[in-house]
């Protein structure tokens, strides 16, 4: 089962503090892969280039190449870039791949005059299409394409990845919510793109255990045709997009996710003060309904971090930290490494009911059950 | 009998007889249960002379003949009395004289099932043992589920929608604008198809919705019964249970009118509204309750007069085209019940099922769609067209579901899936193949009589005398010398074992898969087969 680690900090903090929390939660992954999401991003891309839209990804040399010619060819400039090509060795079962990239770019005039919307289902048209460039030839490897996000992953154990990467050394690639994963390859071929966490439109989630209704959910998913719903090399994948669906497309409060997902049985809906809410999301969202055995943690584009369990609560998780700082945590290990002088009587265990969420402000935990009362959504 | 017996070319002798009857002359008390109770008549008692060569011991004396009589059991070798194998003779004899016994080297008989130019009708479904649901395994099975779910003390949850259920965007729509929201009923997968009151006995009838109502009532399994075409009773219309059953009008419209006179008075809408269009085991043939069942009853429900066959017509002149039909025939009984009932055709299984289908998802008042393969059951039709008429559900029913998941529709119009399932006892396991090849649930008939009433049919020609009247167990008969037989207690108990031991194994299977918050409509990935061409053709995985 893999191992999740995530931290939401007020000030940027370097992503080795989440790899050496995922290195104590080692007994639980065999390091097949790692995956790290940085979001709110210090340094650099804060400072200058607010609003840029990051790429990041792997590249060969003539990949680079492409890539140059592609934003040239739509009018993006490169601003800023944070490009690292390893000269040692590659630790044990890591391919020599070439370059680690994330480049800035300052995206062409007439786009201004484009909503919001149209600028990300236009960058999620572009990450797509150099994703699909790229698995020609296997030259270019794209994760992600949106401002203020770096998404990083390779085959391996995540310290030893860390520290070939140097990823502590750069202090441009310090951030605020910082999602982790060491990975534990089960029921699928290991595979680059099925490293977590997904990332689409500002929606980023990582997950532990296994999805047994993937595929229904993937036909469903894919079939509203919404821009990026593809991929799918892993069936977690479908968690990040069932909260880009919540949160953009139905324009839900984070708090109805878990309403989708694992939804209230009629007699608990029963006395509810949403129940007609509750059962019109119930039904038409039916496709949706996970299985498990899961834990999610996600963050979202205002800079919250959020966890939820299924209903039948068989995977790990905890919530814990102080004013300033919390970790989301597969185990409480993980969160020790990190925070160890927080108050622990204040760590949190969601349950089948709960969602835990931090906001922006890092100032404390919020616990919701389904069982309370929504905030007007609609 | 002659002495000298004219040989025709439709003579037979007993050898020639799919079934043949057993008897043993020393266990047999001659108390005639077994010839009386023959619903075909294919035994009579006999009177036997036999003749015995007494030879003296000496030689002075002739041998003398001793002519005896005995009496005993004779089976008829007219066709149209061919012993059907039902076995009641064995049943009813107190000694276990009697019995039938299946011939399988001679075919003769088939060849003479035409007296009077007559092709065979015959209730029952097709006689073929095969099942191609049968050989679908569950293989997706989930080893991280860590620990594994317990079918017998997890939670589960497998009720399912029937109704429109609108897409997440247009329900929230509808919410925040307090718009008109389809009806959409929570029900059990398992649903008991269509079996009229005409084509059924009234302990049939009443054994059923007893067992229905235990089931909601008493274990809250929220269990659904079809009506079948041919009306309803008054009472149960006007009663509190009408909540439990789904009303079936077809394209014939019997007992139309006694549900249009009791709408006034019902206390409790109906589950849902079943448009019949046709049947698997008769596709594009029309329903047909013949005349030895139309008691006055009957007749008075359907209102029709009595003792005349009642071909149900699948074309009606209010029916231009299907499209139209189907459309118009929804709308107006959506507006029957004031838009508060869910309204679905039925089909049999076919190659046009995806018109029908792709007809409906554009309609906004089509609450569903229910396909009928060819394994499916009926009371009446021609030998012809139950053997060698249809397509087989598994195929059609994927086709349909991915016809809705290409559109993205395939939450919002339930597809229910019947024809075969359960006909070799794998009730549980042929449900979960189809809900996991798209159903949102299952209709089940011929297993419903086979386990809750005793029916004797099986898929080797044995019995399938439903059409005329004459049912061994009074499960198809409207004559009450034979539906007394019936205990309707006893066929509700049944029905509530039969629900909750299919309710276990259901979990059996799905519980492994890591299944147990949702139905697992759709859950292909977890369906194999040795079938390489069927595995393609089903987009399942291919496993030896």
């Amino acid at each position: 089962m893999c191992r999740l680690f995530a931290l939401t900090s007020r000030d940027p903090i370097s992503p080795m503090l989440a790899i050496n929390a995922l290195n104590t939660m080692k007994e639980g992954h065999d390091g097949s892969g790692v995956g790290l999401c940085l979001r709110g991003l210090g340094g650099r891309f804060e400072e200058e280039l607010q609003g840029c839209p990051i790429l990041s990804g792997i590249f060969t040399e003539a990949g680079l190449r492409r890539l140059e010619q592609y934003a040239m060819d739509h009018g993006f400039k490169s601003q800023y870039s944070i490009l690292y090509t390893p000269e040692t060795e590659p630790p044990e079962g890591t391919p020599v791949r070439g370059t680690y990239a994330a480049i800035a770019y300052k995206v062409p005039r007439g786009w201004k005059d484009l909503t919001p919307a149209q600028q990300g289902k236009k960058l999620v048209e572009m990450r797509l299409e150099l994703r699909k460039m790229g698995e020609e030839d296997g030259d270019i490897m794209v994760f992600s394409f949106w401002p203020d996000t770096i998404v990083v992953k390779e085959v391996g154990d995540p310290l030893e990845i860390g520290e070939w990467l140097q990823l502590g050394a750069n202090r441009n690639l310090y951030a605020r919510r910082i999602l982790a994963q060491g990975r534990q390859n089960t029921n699928y071929a290991i595979n680059l793109y099925a490293c977590h966490p997904f990332f689409i439109e500002g929606v980023a989630s990582m997950t532990n255990g296994e999805n047994t209704a993937f595929i229904p959910i993937k036909e469903y998913l894919q079939s509203r045709d919404v821009t990026g719903y593809q991929g799918y090399q892993s069936d977690s994948e479908v968690f990040t997009h069932i909260a880009h669906y919540t949160t953009k497309r139905l324009g839900l409060d984070i708090r109805a996710y878990k309403h989708i997902i694992t939804p209230l049985m009629d007699h608990e809906m029963a006395d509810h003060p949403d129940r007609e809410f509750l059962a019109t999301l119930k039904r038409s969202c039916r496709k949706m309904i996970i299985d498990g055995p899961n834990c999610v943690i996600g963050t979202l584009d205002d800079g919250s971090m959020f966890m939820v369990q299924d209903r039948k609560k068989l995977r790990p998780g905890i919530v814990g930290g102080k004013d300033g700082i919390y970790a989301f945590s597969s185990e409480v290990c993980g969160i020790d490494a990190v925070i160890p002088d927080r108050d622990r009587s204040k760590d949190f265990q969601p349950m089948h009911l709960d969602t835990v969420i931090v906001g922006p402000d890092c100032k404390e935990i919020e616990t919701c059950s389904q069982k309370d009362q929504l905030p007007r959504q609609l | 009998m002659l002495t000298e017996r004219p040989i025709t070319p439709s003579t037979l002798g007993v050898k020639d007889l799919n079934w043949q009857i057993e008897w043993d002359k020393n266990l047999c008390t001659q108390c005639g249960r077994c010839t009386s109770v023959c619903p075909v008549n294919a035994i009579e008692l006999g009177v036997f002379r036999k003749r015995e060569i007494k030879t003296p011991a000496s030689l002075m004396k002739k041998a003398e003949n001793e002519y005896t009589v005995f009496y005993g059991i004779r089976q008829k070798t007219d066709p149209a009395y061919a012993c059907i194998g039902c076995s009641m003779c064995n049943m009813v004899c107190p000694n276990n004289a009697i019995g039938p016994k299946r011939e399988e080297g001679s075919t003769t008989q088939k060849f003479h099932n035409d007296r009077g130019g007559n092709p065979r009708t015959r209730g029952g479904r097709r006689n073929s043992g095969e099942s191609l649901l049968d050989q679908i395994k569950f293989m997706r099975i989930s080893m991280l589920t860590d620990p594994a779910l317990d079918a017998g003390r997890h939670e589960f949850r497998l009720n399912t929608l029937l109704g429109r259920v609108q897409s997440p965007e247009e329900s929230l729509k509808t919410y925040s604008e307090h718009g008109w929201k389809p009806p959409v009923r929570e029900i059990y997968p398992l649903v008991i198809g269509g079996m009229s009151f005409g084509a059924m006995s009234p302990n049939m009838w009443e054994g059923l919705q007893m067992g229905v109502a235990y089931l909601n009532e008493e274990l809250n399994m929220p269990v659904r019964i079809s009506t079948g075409e041919g009306g309803c009773p008054p009472r149960l219309l006007r009663s509190r249970f009408l909540k439990y059953v789904i009303l079936q009008i077809a394209s014939g419209y019997f007992g139309w009118d006694e549900i249009i006179h009791a709408i006034p008075e019902m206390k409790v809408d109906p589950c849902a509204i079943e448009i019949k269009y046709g049947q698997g085991a008769k596709p594009g043939d029309g329903g047909l309750l013949m005349w030895y069942k139309v008691n006055k009853l009957i007749a008075a429900i359907r209102g029709v007069p009595e003792r005349v066959s009642l071909p149900s017509p699948p074309t009606h002149q209010t029916q231009y085209s299907i499209e139209e039909s189907v459309a118009k025939m929804i709308q107006s009984m959506s507006m029957a019940w004031g838009f508060r009932v869910p309204v679905y055709p039925k089909i049999s299984a076919s190659s046009t099922s995806l018109a029908v289908l792709n007809n409906l998802t554009r309609n906004p008042y089509a609450a569903g769609l229910a396909i009928d393969g060819e394994d499916g059951g009926t009371g009446a039709a021609y030998n012809v067209s139950m053997n060698h008429m249809g397509h087989p559900i598994a195929s059609n029913l994927r086709d349909c579901y991915n016809a809705l998941v290409v559109t993205g529709k395939q939450n919002e119009l339930p597809l229910i899936a019947g024809g075969g399932i359960g006909k070799s006892g794998n009730l549980a396991a042929n449900a979960a193949a189809l809900i996991m090849l798209g159903a949102s649930a299952v209709q089940v008939g011929k297993y419903v009589m086979q386990a809750g009433a005793g029916c004797l049919g099986s898929e080797k020609d044995r019995c399938n005398v439903c059409n005329i009247g004459v049912c061994p167990k009074g499960i198809t008969s409207q004559d009450p010398r034979l539906y007394r037989r019936l205990d309707p207690e006893k066929v509700a108990e049944r029905v509530v074992d039969f629900y909750l031991s299919f309710d276990t194994e259901i979990k059996k299977i799905i519980a492994p898969l890591g299944r147990s918050t949702s139905l697992p409509i759709g859950m292909s990935d977890a369906l194999g087969i040795s079938d390489r061409d069927a595995a393609d053709r089903l987009g399942i995985k291919y496993v030896v």
